[in-house]
């Protein structure tokens, strides 16, 4: 058990679910004339708010494992926004660890990610001027937060509150610190923000909405055929 | 005598020797010593890397160093009609070794009076069941078949196991001198076995159905241990476990002496699974555990085959963008694939059914040859009509009506009527 002091921040609030969405992958540029056999590409490896929103308020600290033939393959960002850059001329898998403030989560969790450098139409001319990207949508669910975690983040963009049972009393916001003075950490002017790529759930929905709709009425139309089928064995069923 | 000398041909010098060096060679390659060569063959032929069995043990007698006594004994021949004893060598019983009995302990009756006394038991009852366990070698089943009044295997078992020990102890100079033994040390625990019987025939008498259920939550709580194991990546003292299974308690569950039964292991239901017992989860990493658990009762080929249909439908295997309305309606689209996999099978049967009854021929299966095709040929069209995923709202299903191929090969793609799973399944959805 923590500090007695510890204990009141750390009591946690059931039937509210905060989920962050996130975007994490790689953009890489092929550097043209500047290539060289170890340095085809720079690239950049992060992992960013959704929305492009500052994620430190939920992420501490991101660890980027780099394959061993890098200097140093393990590199620590503390801050956002949580970006790793390099140059290099191989694809592998990079590990993402994400640490997250002590009232949010005590464990890190990974997130891997292909690094990608090389266009999918390999015949197509490679670009110094547009990079190849390479983005994975995902959510980070943290059922049962913190009081202080539930605190500082229910109204901030970078999380997603759903609606809060009947009778649920909101802990009092945390007053915010003052936005200028901090430096920015959220990725919406980021020099490469015109490249992210844009995931909206609403395309993804209205396809799965469509589709069951299809599976909802061959169904239907299943169970009617085999009652059919049913009535007419047995007019030939043997006596 | 060899091929050479019927062909008439010269041996030359060469060959000779090389035949000579080889043959030796390949004769002890090719023939144990110890067994034929038949049944060398049996277990797997010549020269295995490892020998899986050693040769040297299969024609052994019995091991040399047991006590074999002779002994010199009278006997009478029965074909003899004089009363002649004569002499002979016989060896000890062979089997002798084998009639072991058990030491049943007996006590004194005034040992009795002063340890065994109980309500439920007379000493009368007492007496009559240490004398049916000495004699039937402690057998309870045949103990509890004979005896005069009825009682249980497990009442007998433990006035038994009662009265030995307390005798046991009684008798010790110091109870430390009989801390090690085995009737001591272990006492036998009614209540735990008559529950464990009834879990151990509970299992028994399971239906199909129950089995199923079982073998979902029991994966489901391997899942959830599992994914707890690896979250937990440092020491967490203050960790509050949220649901009723822990690694600890599942193995617990399905241990010796408690319960199986399914209300016993307490696993929220899949719908709501991993999510509740993790506190914290990656939303696509949950979405898997759910449709595993979703799809653990069906079989491989039925997966495949959710697959594609999905791909037919246009819906990406993994959604991309994964929120929670997005895995949610996932999760429930490939409920309902399973549900219409699982009615076009039962329409197979029905048809084959029908089609049995029509011809008369009760004894066909549904997927024999001669039927298939007619009965391929009336899937077909059913078929046709449920897999035609290719109308989808929007520029995208334009296209893909064009190209299709044609009434006929749209079947082939993800069901597979009667006759059709023998054929391999060559299209891709691409060919849509």
């Amino acid at each position: 058990m923590g500090k007695p002091e510890d204990g009141e921040k750390k009591k946690k609030i059931k039937d509210v679910e905060i989920s962050v969405p996130i975007v994490y992958g790689n953009a890489a540029f092929w550097l043209g004339k500047k290539a060289s056999d170890y340095q085809s590409h720079k690239w950049t490896v992060y992992v960013r708010g959704a929305t492009n929103e500052d994620l430190s308020v939920v992420v501490k600290q991101v660890v980027f494992q780099l394959h061993s033939s890098f200097n140093n393959p393990t590199r620590v960002v503390d801050s956002a926004p949580f970006e790793l850059s390099e140059s290099g001329w191989g694809e592998f898998e990079i590990a993402i660890t994400l640490f997250f403030h002590n009232d949010v989560c005590e464990k890190p969790l990974n997130l891997y990610h292909h690094l990608k450098l090389y266009p999918e139409d390999e015949s197509g001319p490679m670009s110094t001027k547009k990079p190849v990207v390479m983005e994975s949508y995902e959510e980070i669910v943290f059922t049962e937060p913190s009081e202080s975690f539930l605190a500082r983040v229910q109204n901030h963009p970078a999380v997603t509150l759903p609606r809060l049972p009947a009778g649920f009393i909101l802990p009092p916001p945390v007053p915010v610190e003052d936005e200028s003075k901090r430096k920015r950490g959220d990725t919406k002017d980021h020099p490469l923000s015109q490249w992210f790529l844009n995931f909206s759930e609403a395309d993804e929905l209205l396809q799965l909405a469509a589709a069951r709709q299809q599976v909802q009425a061959h169904i239907a139309k299943l169970k009617r055929q085999i009652s059919m089928t049913g009535r007419n064995n047995q007019q030939f069923k043997p006596l | 005598m060899d091929a050479k000398d019927i062909l008439g041909l010269p041996k030359t010098p060469l060959s000779i020797t090389q035949e000579k060096k080889s043959r030796p060679q390949k004769d002890s390659q090719r023939k144990p010593d110890g067994i034929s060569r038949e049944v060398y063959a049996l277990t797997g032929g010549v020269a295995p890397l490892m020998p899986s069995i050693d040769v040297s043990q299969l024609k052994r007698r019995p091991p040399s160093d047991e006590k074999i006594t002779w002994q010199w004994l009278p006997f009478t021949s029965s074909a003899r009609k004089d009363n002649l004893q004569l002499y002979h060598w016989a060896r000890d019983y062979s089997f002798a070794k084998y009639n072991k009995s058990v030491d049943v302990i007996r006590y004194t009756d005034e040992e009795y009076e002063k340890h065994l006394t109980d309500p439920k038991w007379t000493k009368e009852e007492t007496d009559q069941l240490f004398d049916l366990c000495e004699r039937f070698d402690l057998r309870f089943i045949i103990i509890a078949d004979r005896f005069p009044t009825p009682r249980t295997v497990e009442e007998l078992k433990d006035r038994y196991y009662s009265v030995s020990r307390t005798i046991l102890v009684a008798r010790a100079p110091s109870p430390g001198e009989v801390a090690g033994h085995p009737l001591v040390k272990e006492p036998y625990n009614v209540t735990q076995e008559i529950e464990r019987k009834r879990a151990l025939s509970m299992v028994l008498s399971q239906t199909k159905h129950q089995e199923r259920k079982d073998a979902e939550v029991l994966a489901e709580a391997k899942r959830i241990a599992e994914s707890r194991m690896a979250a937990r990546a440092a020491e967490e003292p203050d960790l509050p476990i949220a649901s009723d299974i822990g690694p600890e308690s599942a193995e617990r569950a399905v241990g010796p002496g408690d319960t199986i039964s399914p209300s016993n292991v307490q696993v929220p239901a899949p719908a709501a699974a991993p999510s509740t017992s993790l506190r914290v989860y990656l939303r696509t990493y949950a979405l898997e555990q759910m449709v595993q658990a979703a799809s653990s009762s069906a079989g491989l080929r039925t997966i495949k085959r959710v697959e594609q249909t999905l791909q037919d439908l246009e819906v990406n295997l993994k959604p991309k963008v994964p929120t929670k309305a997005v895995c949610a309606e996932h999760l429930e689209l490939r409920k309902e694939i399973l549900t219409l996999l699982n009615l076009q099978k039962q329409l197979q049967y029905k048809e084959a059914e029908g089609s049995s009854f029509r011809d008369g021929s009760y004894g066909d299966m549904p997927g024999s040859a001669k039927r298939s095709q007619r009965a391929a040929d009336q899937d077909r069209t059913f078929v046709l009509d449920t897999i035609s995923f290719g109308v989808i709202p929007g520029d995208r299903g334009v296209k893909r009506e064009q190209k299709r191929k044609g009434p006929g090969r749209a079947s082939e793609t993800s069901s597979s009527p009667a006759g059709a799973h023998k054929r391999p399944r060559k299209m891709k959805a691409s060919d849509l």
